[in-house]
């Protein structure tokens, strides 16, 4: 398992450029810390991936590596912590939460983190566009519809929390129209 | 139907009488799909959970499906109900050891199996004895169809079926067939099949899939792309590595018999005394025989135990089983002795020699 976290102002451990990687690797059960520059970095995290043995390897674990990867290659920290607090208007999950569990929150996401997870896409499926199945029943329209919904309802939560008990009436009629209508109980 | 019911009940896809069965055990599809209304797992509450579960159920029980099918909540299950049924691979770890409301639906001859709150709100499987992708998907995509029309699936047109990870976005479809590949082992072959397969991406486990090993020279193929190819072609591709794959197999096992036939032979023995003799055996062990067995039985050397009393005990020599038939856990016996015990009674009882 790997570790990838930014810090500041460190040399790197094979060159005289600044270290913007910080990997803490398992060499046998023992933790060993690196201080990498990006260029570094992504020489020793490819030389580990090319080590992993697949049979048995997770995809979660495959993923978090991919992740950890990217990051080496494109991100400096500051633009990393700034992408990091980015949040989702609709479920409220920030792209942090989403880097340490690799699960999204919602589908809207997939539109929130769209630049985040374009690359990601790409590294995983070598693609970034569908040309599979389309429900024959609904279309995407339909699907966003129903997805607003759960922005409605934790703005909702909000409103209650914040006692704008008019403004939680409001979503509450807006939430139970479109509920009802999608047959929603 | 209860847990035991379907436990006891001879699952079809056990039965070895698909296509190719002598190599290839089974042919599974799964697809992940979401409501469009509710957040994904990670941002569902508990009782928005259970608004899932029944928005689901309603949608699945109008299907052809849906109206013979059982349905368990895993939190009306014992830990030991919950251990069967991912034994028997009907429902997966994560759903039997999640938290907070979860279901399953399981049809009667366990071809179908759907999850509800799993990593994604629906997880569906369909699964098959021998070499039939074609047969499992035209199942899998009907009941996917009809679910369909009563529910609206988290979608959108550039990036297909919205997964809660990423991996499994676009299709949401992993397609994973389990072949048993012991000549190919014994030829030392294996290995240079497995680094072409990682060239074209597709993923090799063990037997009892994510993070196992290859006990018994059981493996499973299965595809990791699921975005920018469409259904077929994912099943196209699979097949027909699987299908190269059968055919070194078939090689190497023609190659051993006429070779090393008398060595074959001597091994499959020591496998059978050794069966015999066992106070206590390991599940490795015990899968290492029935792999043996399997072997001798496909090349004719074996003629009184069939494959489907093989692919029955390589399910039955699984610690929740031998605790379930042996009652409990308050027994001075561990599940190394159960599974000699098991093993014994049911081959000798097979040979006729109880």
């Amino acid at each position: 398992m790997k570790q990838t976290k930014c810090r500041i102002e460190m040399k790197c451990q094979k060159c005289d450029k600044k270290a913007t990687m910080h990997i803490t690797d398992l060499v046998g059960s023992k933790p060993v810390e690196l201080h990498l520059c990006a260029e570094h970095a992504q020489e020793y995290l490819a030389q580990t991936e090319n080590g992993m043995s697949p049979v048995g390897g997770n995809m979660a674990s495959a993923l978090a590596a991919q992740m950890a990867q990217q990051m080496a290659f494109s991100k400096v920290s500051d633009e990393f912590s700034k992408s990091d607090q980015e949040t989702c208007p609709v479920c409220g999950l920030t792209f942090f939460e989403f880097r340490a569990n690799s699960r999204l929150g919602c589908p809207e996401d997939y539109q929130t983190f769209r630049k985040q997870l374009t690359p990601l896409l790409m590294n995983i499926h070598g693609e970034c566009r569908h040309t599979g199945k389309r429900p024959s029943c609904f279309g995407e329209e339909d699907a966003r519809k129903l997805t607003a919904l759960i922005g409605y309802r934790r703005e909702m939560s909000e409103a209650i929390e914040t006692e704008s008990y008019e403004k939680a009436g409001m979503l509450r009629d807006k939430i139970r129209k479109l509920e009802s209508e999608a047959g929603i109980e | 139907m209860t847990v035991e019911e379907l436990v006891q009940s001879r699952r079809e896809w056990l039965r070895n009488d698909g296509p190719d069965s002598e190599i290839v055990v089974s042919s599974r599809i799964r697809l992940a799909r979401n409501a469009a209304a509710f957040p994904f797992i990670a941002k569902l509450s508990d009782d928005e959970k259970k608004r899932v579960i029944e928005l689901l159920r309603k949608a699945v029980r109008k299907t052809t499906f849906g109206q013979n099918c059982s349905l368990f909540f895993m939190d009306e299950l014992g830990g030991l109900e919950r251990k069967l049924l991912v034994e028997c691979h009907l429902i997966s770890r994560e759903l039997a050891e999640g938290e907070g409301p979860r279901c399953a639906m399981i049809s009667p001859n366990g071809h179908f199996s759907l999850m509800f709150i799993e990593e994604d709100h629906l997880r569906m499987q369909c699964i098959k004895s021998g070499f039939c992708l074609q047969e499992v998907w035209r199942e899998m995509n009907d009941l996917d169809t009809q679910i369909e029309k009563n529910l609206v699936y988290a979608w959108n047109q550039e990036l297909g079926y919205l997964t809660a990870c990423p991996t499994n976005v676009g299709t949401g479809m992993r397609v994973s067939v389990m072949l048993h590949l012991p000549a190919l082992a014994l030829t030392r072959q294996f290995n240079k099949v497995h680094n072409s397969l990682q060239k074209i991406s597709l993923i090799v486990r063990g037997l009892y899939g994510e993070g196992s090993h290859a006990w018994g020279d059981f493996y499973q193929i299965s595809n990791q792309v699921t975005l920018g190819l469409s259904e077929e072609e994912i099943l196209s591709q699979v097949h027909d590595v699987v299908r190269a794959v059968i055919g070194y197999e078939k090689k190497a096992r023609d190659f051993l018999l006429e070779e090393n036939r008398e060595k074959l032979e001597a091994g499959l023995e020591e496998c059978l005394k050794s069966i015999r003799a066992a106070k206590t055996i390991s599940a490795q062990e015990t899968l290492k025989c029935l792999s043996a067995i399997r072997l001798g039985i496909n090349l004719g050397l074996l003629s009184d135990i069939s494959l489907d009393v093989v692919n029955q005990l390589m399910l039955q020599i699984q610690p929740a089983y031998l605790q379930w038939i042996y009652g409990g856990v308050e027994s001075s016996l561990d599940a190394s002795e159960f599974r000699a015990q098991y093993l014994r009674k049911y081959l000798l009882g097979i040979w006729n020699e109880d």
